[in-house]
């Protein structure tokens, strides 16, 4: 039997209004919790869901809670991270736009378990949208008395603040976030010192969570710690949202209990419904596009035979020789026509146009990356071509100020691992790759046109 | 104080200490080069990854090496830290690659700029680079602009340093310069076309690494090598009246800070003294600047001259000549 704690109102007529989502059963984690709870207690049910960060790398929640450092005498601050950028990734924007009291409620708890008094929803500035219905949401919590002082006569008080961004990409790493939130250009800042547990939002203590993380919150206080650490497999515990894309019958956000095979999510009708067109399955990106990209054989079982399951391990089960890791859950699959390389210098364009520009690796290497993939793509590549990519990637990775540096080399490097055929075709046969549709008109065959065979 | 060895050597620095700057306490060849580290302006560092190093165990309690390579110039040290600087041929791959990626969309126009000579990227291309390029593809380009009468800004050999953007924050009142856009379009701004014009404005020139901001009234004035480098003050209210006066016969070319040997300056100077006293009567001249770099300007080591050593080398020189006209000298390149 699937569960679902995120989505599983979110077909009810005006759940966006508070009177709604009230009559669901909503706020009442809120009431258990400042009525009932200690911040600690808040705290430690969180540490006992197992729940993992839901924003891309999967860090425990409940430990993060700890690192605050409430005795520093300085405010703390609650971020919440609502830049929702990665592409392939579109689940937090169904939250907030559907059920936004569900990231109030969530954020409410954590606020309480941190001590802060002031939160804020740091937004993606193309959901401008969706900015009228946090306000709306925000104020009617207001009006009944789960914001402002003294909520609910408890002695603990918070406003949350919505803000949008302008509409970058590495505004979603967390220090680059606050640096934006403070006014100024969104630059990540340097990990030592600028860890936000410590020296966050104005040099406070900040906890930065994500959307679906911190919305996740109140169904643990209602459930309890224990009983929502029984759902999923192992460390992978809960559910988790996947925004499905690409070539499959059924595109979508789905809720799904961590520990679904990755077959029975590609295929059953539950699901994403199948290969669109009748097609066969040629690659899966599994969390967003910054992960490494596996070939149908080794998306669907691990390289040691055993059937791959979306949870943070299985997932990432070979490290990056034969896994990749579930990231932000941003699910986009490739039938057999996809063109990788075309595929891969999408993403680099992206990675790309979104560097800040602050470190040389990035800046330089993700132009250089794109220029090159557009030129073996439109049929200008070289036979060095691919060795260079590769190259470039290495030399980027690991060696830049925030992650952006890896989530542009890691495509590249596993895209060259797993698809260099694709790569050598176009080397090879210029005059067919011009033709944007090449792969749909003829698709590759495996092993057929390698230059080294 | 924190124990720490840096490629084989052991040295002791108070807690706190960068890596670098323990590594620029025992000096010589195992120190990493730095490209925006700047000590005297704060919050810089950490950007252009020249300074990566390995950490083969971070510290006596936790005898680990870190996962990465670390910048150098903005991690501070740990008791028992063990650092590799070029011992460690990662390291030195991933310098390659930084250096790689700094010239790639540079114009390497050095023959028409002025800082040729004393540029810090050609110093760390000729250690470091390789003598031929990878790329492609075509390099990004700007316009050169004029910031105010005095700079001129190449965007072009930018390396994105930011230590200007922190002079403009730190030492001047109105900040009108910074970053705009992102990536590899990212470029140095003067807000609305302001031009910057205040007290402090001119250390930008002297904090630049490369030939993005140049003085204005030195341009094309000469190569720097063949100017002569005089350590001169004067009573100035404003700053420590401390500078290099860059002069050829009697004529003062240009006034700069005075720079150590890491290419730092330590006491700006006001655009008073830098662009308005081109007189040698304005300064009481202390005598010849040493120059530290090993860069051309440094060959000109005219304030020391050994006049022995020097007349045996020119000996030295003749003989060698006729050697080769003669074709019987042992020593004679074959050709
Ligand atoms: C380039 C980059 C972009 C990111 N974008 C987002 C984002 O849009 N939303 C998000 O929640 N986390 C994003 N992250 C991750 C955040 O830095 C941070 O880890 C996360 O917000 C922590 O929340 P969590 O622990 O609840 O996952 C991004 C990280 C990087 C390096
Ligand atoms: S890795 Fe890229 S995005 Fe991150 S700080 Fe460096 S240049 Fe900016
Ligand atoms: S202009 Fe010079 S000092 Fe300013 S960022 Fe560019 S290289 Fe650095
Ligand atoms: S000097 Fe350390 S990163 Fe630039």
């Amino acid at each position: 039997m699937r569960r679902q704690l995120l989505l599983k109102d979110i077909n009810v007529p005006g759940i966006q209004s508070y009177d709604v989502y009230r009559r669901q059963g909503g706020y009442t984690a809120v009431e258990k919790a400042l009525r009932g709870m200690s911040p600690e207690q808040v705290t430690e049910e969180v540490k006992l869901s197992g729940l993992r960060g839901r924003g891309g790398a999967g860090f425990p929640t409940g430990l993060k809670w700890t690192f605050i450092d409430r005795k520093s005498g300085k405010p703390v601050y609650l971020v919440c991270n609502a830049d929702e950028s990665e592409p392939g990734t579109f689940k937090d924007r169904y939250l907030l736009e559907h059920i936004p009291h569900l990231l109030i409620e969530g954020m409410i708890l954590a606020s309480y378990a941190i001590g802060a008094n002031t939160a804020y929803i740091y937004m993606r500035g193309e959901f401008r949208w969706i900015f009228p219905i946090l306000e709306r949401a925000i104020a009617e919590a207001k009006a009944a008395g789960f914001l402002g002082s003294n909520i609910l006569g408890s002695g603990f008080s918070l406003e949350i603040h919505v803000h949008p961004g302008g509409g970058a990409y590495i505004c979603g790493e967390e220090t680059a976030l606050l640096e934006s939130l403070e006014g100024k250009r969104g630059n990540p800042r340097l990990k030592p010192p600028y860890f936000p547990a410590v020296m966050g939002l104005y040099h406070c203590p900040t906890l930065v969570n994500n959307v679906e993380t911190l919305a996740t919150v109140p169904s643990i206080i209602t459930m309890g710690g224990a009983e929502y650490a029984r759902i999923g497999v192992g460390k992978s515990t809960g559910t988790k949202l996947i925004s499905a894309s690409g070539h499959i019958n059924k595109p979508g956000v789905y809720e799904i209990e961590l520990g679904l095979p990755v077959e029975e999510f590609i295929y059953s009708d539950e699901y994403c419904g199948g290969i669109w067109k009748g097609r066969q399955l040629k690659a899966v990106v599994a969390g967003g596009s910054s992960v490494p990209i596996l070939p149908a054989d080794l998306i669907l079982k691990t390289a040691k035979g055993e059937p791959r399951l979306m949870t943070y391990e299985s997932l990432a089960e070979g490290g990056f020789q034969t896994g990749t890791m579930l990231g932000s859950g941003g699910f986009i699959v490739m039938d057999e026509t996809t063109c990788i390389v075309r595929n891969l210098w999408n993403f680099t364009r992206f990675y790309h146009h979104e560097s800040c520009g602050q470190c040389s690796p990035c800046r330089e290497g993700t132009g250089w990356m794109e220029k090159v993939l557009h030129r073996i793509e439109h049929g200008e590549g070289r036979p060095h071509d691919i060795d260079l990519l590769d190259d470039v990637a290495k030399k980027i990775e690991g060696k830049t100020i925030c992650p952006l540096g890896d989530a542009a080399a890691w495509p590249v490097s596993s895209a060259i691992r797993h698809f260099r055929e694709d790569f050598e075709y176009h080397i090879r046969y210029p005059e067919k790759v011009r033709n944007p549709k090449h792969f749909e008109i003829e698709p590759l065959v495996p092993r057929r046109h390698l230059a080294t065979a | 104080m924190a124990k720490i060895t840096i490629d084989g050597i052991e040295t002791e620095v108070p807690d706190g200490t960068t890596i670098l700057n323990a590594a620029r306490q025992i000096g010589g060849a195992i120190v990493p080069p730095a490209m925006c580290y700047y000590t005297s302006l704060q919050q810089s560092g950490g950007k252009c990854r020249v300074c990566l190093v390995r950490v083969a165990q971070a510290s006596a309690r936790d005898p680990r090496p870190l996962p990465k390579l670390v910048a150098s110039c903005s991690t501070p040290v740990q008791d028992g830290m063990i650092v590799e600087n070029i011992t460690s041929p990662d390291v030195l791959e991933a310098r390659k690659g930084v250096v790689e990626f700094l010239l790639i969309n540079h114009p390497l126009d050095c023959p028409i700029c002025d800082q040729a000579g004393e540029c810090d990227l050609q110093d760390l291309s000729y250690a470091h680079g390789l003598a031929t390029t990878r790329y492609e593809e075509e390099r990004r380009t700007f316009e050169p602009i004029d910031i105010g009468d005095k700079i001129k800004l190449h965007m072009t050999r930018c390396i994105l340093c930011y230590r200007c953007t922190y002079v403009a924050d730190q030492l001047t009142d109105e900040r009108r310069h910074g970053v705009l856009n992102r990536g590899d379009r990212a470029e140095i701004g003067t807000y609305i076309q302001k031009a910057i014009d205040n007290d402090f404005s001119g250390n930008m020139i002297d904090v630049c690494p490369v030939g993005a901001l140049t003085d204005r009234t030195f341009r094309f004035k000469s190569r720097v090598w063949f100017t002569r480098p005089l350590d001169a003050h004067r009573n100035c209210e404003k700053c420590c009246g401390k500078v290099v006066l860059w002069t050829k016969g009697e004529e003062v070319l240009r006034v700069t800070a005075r720079k150590d040997k890491y290419g730092e300056v330590h006491e700006f100077i006001c655009n008073e003294c830098r662009f308005e006293h081109k007189n040698l009567s304005d300064w009481v001249v202390e005598g010849p600047r040493h120059i530290d770099r090993h860069s051309v300007i440094s060959q000109n080591h005219y304030e020391k001259i050994n006049l022995v050593a020097l007349k045996k080398e020119i000996e030295r020189q003749i003989q060698f000549q006729k050697g080769r006209t003669n074709g019987n000298n042992p020593n004679a390149l074959t050709a």
